[in-house]
């Protein structure tokens, strides 16, 4: 996160005026943070930490001749992580390339199929997002109604959420006899994809229209006229007003989604049960964690922790890159550092 | 704010008359801009509720025409209602749907109150760090969520929380409290802190200050943030699905535990007439506080 | 800098939390051998279909006041169910005692542990119960749960169309033909990747005279008769004897399929019965009849479906669950059972005049029972099914199916090891 233009030391404007203030900073920063430190620490931190220790260990995988009991397991070193990355499998004694019906085989697919919907939805859901967002910041007689009715896709939950666009793209279902063809939405593997994309574009854009929309309202009128009397038309207005001002609400909304699709796995897990094309057009990362966890906890722990690895690269590309930086402060930016 | 186009910073006469015509050209220039808005509002009115329409008509039809692919409701009846909210076969849907709702405000408020702190310090404070500590909070929501339950049910267990409200409550707010402190501090960097400054000179506490100029302004990102951490609290299902009891569990577990009259039979009817009934509340409640999220700047104290 | 000591230390202080509680969770062994408790005990199950168990939990309740009896019941859905028990297990939880478990599972809580052996002052007198269902509940011959309910396939067929039902695929695949003549689709089972297209594709195996495993628990699945019970699966596919859209389906999705009168063949589980006959929507009321599957030389191989109870290996109070799963197991609770549908596990119901007339389909689930080949018995079966349900989805969508079987036989091998 270094992309925070960080003011030379001992220069921070305001404070300098304030004498001692700065020093006070640190302590006040304790004591406000504090919380929210905990709380993550206590249910984020410790199971993450807990998870990255017992990656490094093995699953008890051997049979026991007399009792019939799992024995095994202790330290492994990175050979969990090396069956994922490698592909490396075990079989009668010898280490092979997975096969296919193993979830090893899968993890590469599950890759690009994670990052190919996260792409897809965040881009589709900012750019439909943006323009719910702009119709609601208009004055027009039953927007009230207009903006409750954006928000029920996002208030019905998940799990019902899914099983209704199941319902909807069953080959006996809605959509298959409205267009009058038999497209087998949850099994194709282009149809699968474009069915969990539709899916969760229809339930998450209400998320990023209402951040953009609150990133809408502290940009005043004035600003927009003055703009027009300057001659500016509405395009120039949107990229030159609309879209600076909006930016810090924009970044955070797409960076937050991101990294939700990233974990996506309700609706590939109910819409087409991880599978499609010739078995796992779907499969995201989140998808190959819980059946990890059924077949060795171990292992499932270093594949969150890759998982884990590949959100924080993406993430960091974003706010370096995009500079979706939001701790710099007011002060940094009134000094003219910008970004 | 760094603006590209200049506003003038004194407001002559003349600009201001400039503006009211401006305004009355727009007013007056026919039905164009206006209807164009309308038409873009129903076809996003559409797009929102035509499967929430088509649940609703599922959840009306009887159970044996699920897949009856009307448009229109056709074999309509309670049953599924009242299915839904019986508590003959073990569900209790209408227990849930308080456990949610009760669930859903104490993770907001709490989450408010311990991101606003946050956020604040984030946004006004400097100190050495903060990278580090804005990093981290972000890191938090990096971790797949299914790997975090098996420690997290191990821990609960072991100190004596399985079926409690607080199991439930607690991760909930830690779930949604990075977006909460990154929403929020990025609405209070674009406060005016020069108010602020001017409140604390003229003798306000750094407390009171905050609360009497900034936070007015910053009502509307606090609603929206509200509205977003309450909506995640109640989509949550992973943490839930493990550690709520009968008593505690929240909508979301009761519904996926619907079952058929027999083994293999999905109760689509009935769970489609479930959503309908705990999305009511939620709409009801959007539809008191959206006038908050949309509150705009109010006059005094704003300058462009 | 003092913000960077404070989440320093933290950090220590996490990881330090992390290794003690790492250390006090592991595998293998069981809880305590203790097996004369008695005290009040939990059930739990998956969601109680149509109230069958807590008439039953109440009335225990009523001769037992000091050994009461909570019910707890999980989600519908079968892994869930299968989550929640690994979770308290792993947690070495004292609240779960009386477990319901799939068949399929038996096997891997038994390996790890989880399941007290049903032996000495535990011991159930199994005898007048289906062998196969007994079967199902062992593992390295030690009975580790009580057989509760049982489930086996059948061919569901249309009796307008078809006069009397084919005993081979051949002859199935024969009679599509008239399926063709009145525009319905043929035959169709539960083809979508999961645990229904293992049950499918091992009765395709098992049928033609193979195996999936072989008794040492490696996998048969190269084998000629195996390969020729996949081959007819993926050729009435390719030549449309299987509906194109059955790659999606699943019980419920074949049902409807069946009730709406697209469907002359169906392979499902019994409850279809007497939806079929009942249900307002259903066309086809009083126009089909249940025979069992056919296979590649004669009757087909069923897989077993079913459920038994377990008792925990952290319970605190054997003694009680002992008792309950006795009273469980009687003749009275077990005709209940029958009378709600549920396949009863006690070999003599199956004659039963008062089920026969009851439930007309008694008699071919017993054939289909009787004739029933377990799914693998192995303490790996996640990963069993997984290497079969992933390679019989690609077969069945165009690999070749040679190539499919050689990476399941591999995958299977990945398994266990």
């Amino acid at each position: 996160m270094s992309a925070v233009a960080q003011a030379p030391s001992g220069t921070t404007g305001p404070a300098r005026r304030k004498g001692g203030l700065n020093e006070k900073h640190g302590q006040w920063a304790v004591w406000l943070i504090g919380p929210t430190l905990l709380a993550l620490a206590i249910v984020i931190g410790y199971p993450v930490v807990s998870a990255v220790i017992q990656s490094f260990q093995s699953d008890a995988q051997h049979i026991d001749p007399t009792t019939g009991a799992l024995v095994g397991g202790g330290f492994a070193g990175f050979e969990n992580y090396l069956h994922w990355i490698l592909q490396q499998c075990a079989a009668g004694g010898k280490t092979i390339a997975c096969a296919p019906g193993t979830l090893g085989a899968s993890f590469w697919t599950s890759i690009g199929n994670s990052l190919f919907f996260t792409v897809v939805t965040v881009v589709l859901e900012t750019v439909i997002g943006f323009w719910m967002a702009i119709i609601m910041n208009r004055a027009f007689k039953g927007r009230a109604l207009v903006r409750a009715a954006i928000l029920v896709p996002w208030a019905i939950p998940t799990a019902v959420t899914a099983k209704l666009w199941y319902f909807i793209f069953a080959s006996a279902g809605i959509v298959n006899a409205v267009i009058g063809a038999k497209i087998l939405w949850t099994s194709d593997e282009w149809a699968s994809r474009f069915a969990i994309v539709i899916a969760d574009t229809w339930k998450t854009t209400p998320f990023m229209a209402l951040l953009i929309l609150a990133g809408l309202q502290l940009i005043p009128e004035e600003v927009y006229e003055a703009g027009k009397m300057d001659g500016a038309g509405a395009f120039q207005r949107f990229f030159r007003i609309t879209l600076p001002l909006v930016r810090p609400a924009l970044m955070v909304a797409v960076l937050f989604r991101t990294l939700d699709a990233l974990r996506m796995y309700d609706l590939p897990a109910i819409l087409t049960n991880c599978g499609g094309g010739r078995g796992d057009a779907t499969t995201t990362l989140s998808c190959l964690v819980v059946d990890q966890v059924r077949q060795g906890y171990s292992s499932a722990s270093a594949l969150s922790t890759i998982t884990f690895i590949l959100i924080f690269v993406v993430a960091f590309i974003f706010v370096r890159f995009l500079g979706a930086n939001v701790v710099q402060t007011q002060a940094n930016q009134q000094k003219g550092i910008l970004r | 704010m760094s603006v590209a186009i200049d506003v003038p910073a004194s407001r002559s006469r003349e600009h201001d008359e400039a503006i009211a015509r401006a305004r009355a050209k727009a007013r007056s220039k026919s039905l164009g801009p206006g209807v164009r808005t309308g038409i873009q509002a129903i076809v996003i009115v559409i797009w929102c509720l035509l499967p929430f329409y088509w649940m609703i008509v599922t959840a009306f039809r009887e159970t044996s025409y699920t897949y009856d692919t009307a448009l229109w409701p056709t074999h309509v009846t309670f049953d599924n209602f009242t299915t839904a909210l019986s508590t003959d076969l073990g569900n209790h849907l209408g227990r849930a749907l308080l456990n949610s709702l009760f669930i859903g405000a104490v993770v907001t408020v709490v989450a408010l109150a311990v991101g606003t702190t946050a956020a604040y310090a984030l946004a006004r404070l400097e100190f050495k760090g903060k990278s580090l500590i804005a990093g981290l909070i972000l890191a938090a929501s990096m971790f797949p969520g299914v790997a975090l339950i098996t420690p997290l049910f191990q821990l609960f267990t072991n100190i004596g929380w399985y079926g409690q409200y607080q199991t439930l409550i607690l991760p909930a707010i830690s779930f949604v409290l990075p977006l909460t402190v990154y929403t929020l501090t990025s609405f209070l960097r674009e406060m005016p802190w020069d108010l602020e400054e001017a409140a604390r000179i003229d003798g306000c506490t750094r407390i009171g200050a905050f609360r009497r100029v900034i936070l007015p302004l910053a009502a509307p990102a606090i609603f929206t943030t509200a509205i977003l951490a309450f909506i995640s609290s109640w989509n949550e299902y992973l943490i839930s699905s493990q550690l709520a009891s009968e008593a505690t569990q929240p909508v979301t577990v009761a519904i996926a535990g619907f079952q058929g009259s027999l083994p293999h039979v999905e109760p689509y009817t009935t769970v489609m007439a479930a959503g309908t009934i705990v999305t009511i509340p939620l709409v009801i409640l959007v539809l008191i506080f959206q006038r908050r999220i949309v509150a705009g700047l109010t006059a005094g104290g704003v300058k462009g | 800098m003092r913000t960077k000591r404070l989440v320093l230390t933290a950090g220590i202080a996490l990881v330090g939390l992390a290794l003690a509680g790492c250390s006090s969770s592991s595998g293998g062994g069981g809880g305590g051998t203790d097996t004369s408790g008695h005290g009040p005990i939990t059930y739990v199950q998956g969601k109680d279909n149509s109230n069958i168990v807590r008439p039953l939990v109440a009335e225990w309740n009523a001769a037992h006041p000091k050994e009461k009896v909570t019910f707890k019941e999980q989600s519908d859905k079968a892994d869930q169910q299968h989550d929640d028990l690994v979770q308290h297990f792993q947690a070495k939880s004292t609240d779960y005692d009386v477990v319901a478990v799939d068949v399929v599972w038996t096997a891997e809580f038994a390996a790890k542990g989880w399941l007290q052996p049903l032996e000495g002052d535990l011991k159930l007198n199994t005898s007048k119960l289906l062998p196969a269902t007994v079967a199902a509940a062992t593992y390295n011959d030690k009975l580790y749960a009580a057989p509760e309910t049982s489930d086996g396939g059948m061919l569901y067929y249309r009796t307008d169309l078809v006069k009397t039902p084919p005993k081979t695929w051949a002859d199935m695949m024969k009679d599509c033909s008239i399926a063709k003549t009145a525009g319905i689709a043929c035959y169709a089972g539960q083809f979508d990747k999961y645990e229904g297209l293992t049950v499918n594709a091992s009765e395709a195996i098992n049928g033609a005279g193979g195996k999936v495993l072989t008794k040492d628990g490696k996998p048969d699945v190269t084998s000629a008769k195996a390969k020729e019970g996949m081959q007819n699966l993926v050729d009435a596919f390719k030549d449309g004897n299987i509906p194109a859209e059955a790659i999606t389906y699943n019980e419920e999705a074949g049902r409807t399929a069946f009730e709406s009168g697209k469907l002359m063949f169906l392979r499902n589980w019994p409850y279809v019965y007497s939806l079929a006959k009942t249900d307002a929507s259903s066309v086809i009321k009083d126009k089909f009849d249940v025979a069992p599957l056919p296979g590649v030389d004669g009757i087909g191989a069923s897989t077993l479906g079913g459920h038994s109870w377990g008792v925990s290996s952290y319970s605190k109070n054997k003694g009680t669950a002992h008792d309950f799963l006795e009273f469980m197991l009687t003749e009275k609770t077990q005709k209940f059972f029958a009378s709600k549908s549920l396949a009863p596990v006690l070999t003599s119901l199956y004659d039963d005049p008062e089920i026969v007339k009851a439930q007309p389909y008694i008699p071919t689930l017993k054939e289909s029972i009787l004739s029933a080949v377990p799914r693998p018995v192995t303490p790996f079966y996640p990963a069993v099914t997984k290497a079969i349900q992933d390679n019989a989805y690609a077969a069945l969508k165009g690999t070749d199916v040679d190539t499919a079987l050689k990476d399941m036989a591999t995958a299977i091998d990945s398994a266990s090891s």
